[in-house]
């Protein structure tokens, strides 16, 4: 009895550590319903990519299932786990029709599933194709919002040193600005720009948004559009003068740029105490609520002395694309295509999409409060080239930028030729390096 | 209260009785224990080296792929340097903590005010994490350069010597607790008769103290030098490996120790997990032999008392 007893014991030890480890797993999310298998009409489904918009999205998908009664089912993935729950979706019967297809990665993986995007009505809508993935002249993905960089500027500073915005339009006029706001710093009481901090705060605003310029302009020549293995640094000139100038006319000194971060970098900006600030659209509710007024705020593209840059835009770019299912079936991707063009052209679909994803490039959009947008939409209507975000393309990207970063701020400390070499390796050979160790 | 009829001693435990099922069923009561010990330690430690063979994703989708990966990793510039900076970490660190933890304690089990209160003074760094050690420090160092128009990450010197003096900083404390409770435990008549032989105070120093305090001499340097060996936090926190140069057509971190390097090999992409588990094996090789060595050489040099 005693032996029975303890075996008994012995098992149910066993058996609860086995339960313990065996433990199934379960999918982030799960659909909360399969939606009825509607006939003729087709469905939609939308696995959505931003977590914090779940619910405009599932608000959006009732208001249009009750305009016309079509089934649109929002499935969200949880942050970070999109490529996996798109895996584990699209091997079901009822796949998503609607997903995201944000970069050259995700094309290699799922350029079979996108549908070619040419000729439909939700693409005649668009303001722009420069956000779109293409491949082989067929639009795989559309980019349905975007975000924007370039050197933020405080008007109204600008104009207390004697200048204004239009004085501004090339690095030959940028340059001559802000020295001669430097030169005039101690009576003005404030500086040209804000520190270019290379803290890991701050550091990602040159190792990847200002690198984008010289990588930009390299592969435009080249007529580069995939990740290339090597890249020639042609552009690295012009890096180094916009370089220069960041931090020969800032307050900031130039060997503690290493522990200068990207708040002590904004602070500046936000006390007044910079005339620009290197950062993107994302910044505008922030300094707007540290008191600057929103008309003194404008953005402008970063000029590094290209030839013919004044016609340049900001740079614009967005991982945020939609890409609709080629392997569902037609009534399906029929009702896809029409919600689609309902979420851009409609009253509620373009209200939600300015208030989740600001100003987006279709012909409808709604005004947004933001002023960097309309700037950067500005430009565009002004039939200014966008610079695209060719960052976009680095291989082994932390690592690529920290590189540069360790380079940058040698050369930072001492602005000699030799140490810009060592900026230069790090940025072409590291480029090359990371390559190799990306596909090694 | 008293329990009167239960009788607590050693009779009790030893009585045939209670001694014969203990016998038998010994391997049920270990199970527990010894269960966890396969799921939490050999399990993991056998999969690891399995892995190191293969390429990954996860642990999951591994496919055979041979030295492969151990070729990788001892060729690539990265580790070497990694390896050389983690010898020579471990050399300056060992002495250094060692020396200075030796001397405080004997300093604090002389009699003197306050010994108590500096005992516990120096403990405390111990008790903050190396994570937020390596900010802080990097931050005071930082703005010691600063006076010198330079900054931490700008040497590969200044980041090497700046970790040994925080990790420095840190262990002593910790150090000097175990040598305090060995000087403790040197018996009184033996100092008394080296005092009495007219022995001076190096002499008694040398010849009776640290002999009767070999056992703690052995804890303390195995415990340094694989401490040393397995420094990650405060490498990532304070340099992360910076300052970063290519050279030879590779990169190097130039501060990075080999549990780092380890790390941030992982981390590269799924291409790179199995070299970053063959390194991981080999550093787990480099310190079990260089733990086993040192501890059989201090060893034979402890007394028994």
């Amino acid at each position: 009895m005693k032996k029975v007893f303890a075996l008994l014991l012995t098992l149910a030890m066993v058996l609860s550590l086995a339960a313990c480890g065996a433990k199934e797993e379960t999918p982030a999310e799960k659909p909360a319903e399969t939606p009825a298998a509607s006939s003729d009409a087709g469905s939609v489904y939308y696995l959505n990519f931003k977590p914090e918009a779940d619910q405009a999205w599932q608000d959006l998908a009732k208001t249009y299932t009750e305009q016309t009664g079509v089934e649109v089912k929002v499935v969200t993935a949880a942050s970070g786990e999109y490529e996996t729950n798109l895996t584990a979706e699209m091997a079901k019967s009822e796949a998503p029709t609607l997903f995201q297809c944000g970069n050259a990665q995700s094309l290699m993986t799922w350029g079979d599933y996108c549908l070619d995007l040419t000729g439909t009505d939700v693409l005649a809508e668009m303001t722009t194709s420069d956000f779109n993935l293409t491949e082989d002249g067929a639009v795989k993905a559309i980019g349905y919002c975007y975000e924007a960089f370039g050197i933020i500027v405080n008007k109204a500073l600008l104009a207390e040193a004697g200048y204004e915005l239009s004085d501004i339009t090339d690095f030959a006029s940028l340059k001559a600005v802000a020295e001669d706001i430097h030169a005039r710093s101690a009576e003005l009481g404030f500086d040209a720009f804000s520190s270019s901090g290379l803290d890991g705060s701050s550091s990602w605003r040159f190792s990847g948004h200002l690198a984008n310029m010289p990588l930009y302009y390299e592969f435009r020549d080249d007529g580069v559009t995939a990740q290339p293995a090597e890249i020639t640094g042609a552009y690295l000139n012009n890096y180094r003068a916009i370089w220069d100038l960041y931090i020969n006319n800032s307050s900031a000194e130039k060997t503690s740029l290493t522990t200068a971060t990207g708040d002590m970098s904004s602070g500046e900006f936000k006390e007044k105490k910079a005339v620009f600030y290197q950062n993107g659209t994302w910044e505008y509710a922030g300094l707007v609520e540290a008191g600057i007024a929103s008309e003194d705020l404008a953005m402008i593209p970063i000029y590094c002395g290209v030839d013919g840059e004044s016609e340049a835009g900001l740079a614009c770019g967005t991982e945020n694309c939609w890409a609709v299912n080629s392997q569902a079936s037609e009534a399906d991707i029929q009702a896809t295509l029409d919600f689609m063009k309902w979420v851009v052209t409609s009253d509620e679909g373009t209200q939600m999409m300015a208030e989740q994803f600001g100003p987006i490039p279709f012909k409808n959009a709604k005004e947004s409060a933001n002023v960097f947008f309309n700037d950067a939409n500005a430009y565009m209507a002004d039939g200014k080239y966008t610079v695209t975000w060719a960052f976009n393309h680095t291989p082994n990207v932390d690592s690529w930028r920290s590189t540069v970063v360790s380079a940058l701020a040698t050369y930072s400390a001492d602005q000699s030729d030799a140490n810009w070499d060592g900026v230069v390796t790090a940025f072409v050979d590291g480029w090359a390096y990371e390559y190799n160790m990306q596909n090694g | 209260m008293k329990k009167k009829s239960v009788k607590n001693d050693n009779s009790t435990v030893n009585s045939l009785l209670v001694r014969r099922p203990i016998q038998r069923w010994f391997p049920l009561f270990i199970l527990p224990t010894f269960l966890c010990f396969i799921i939490g330690f050999i399990w993991p430690f056998a999969q690891g080296i399995y892995l190191s063979f293969c390429t990954f994703n996860t642990p999951k989708d591994a496919t055979w792929v041979g030295v492969q990966n151990y070729v990788k990793a001892v060729t690539d510039p990265g580790f070497t340097n990694a390896f050389w900076n983690t010898a020579k970490f471990a050399v300056v660190s060992i002495i250094l903590i060692n020396v200075l933890a030796f001397s405080i304690a004997y300093a604090l089990t002389q009699k003197m005010r306050g010994a108590n209160l500096f005992r516990t003074v120096f403990f405390m760094p111990n008790l903050i994490g190396g994570v937020v050690l390596g900010y802080i420090w990097s931050m005071i160092f930082d703005a010691i350069l600063k006076q010198y128009n330079t900054y931490l990450t700008a040497n590969a010197k200044y980041g090497f010597w700046g970790l040994v003096i925080l990790v420095a900083w840190q262990q002593i404390g910790y150090m000097m607790i175990i040598y305090i409770a060995g000087l403790q435990a040197v018996p009184g008549d033996m100092l008394e008769a080296a005092k009495i032989d007219g022995a001076n105070g190096w002499q008694t120093l040398f010849r009776v103290i640290i002999p009767n305090v070999m056992p703690s001499i052995t804890i303390c340097t195995f415990l340094t030098l694989t401490n040393s060996f397995k420094l990650f936090d405060q490498n990532m926190a304070l340099t992360g490996g910076a300052p970063e140069i290519m050279a030879q057509g590779a990169k190097i971190k130039m501060t990075e120790l080999l549990a780092l390097n380890i790390y941030s090999t992982y981390n590269i992409n799924k291409n790179w997990h199995g070299v970053a588990q063959a390194k991981a094996v080999v550093f787990f090789i480099l310190v079990a032999v260089l733990a086993i060595a040192q501890q059989a050489a201090t060893r034979s040099k402890e007394v028994q008392q």
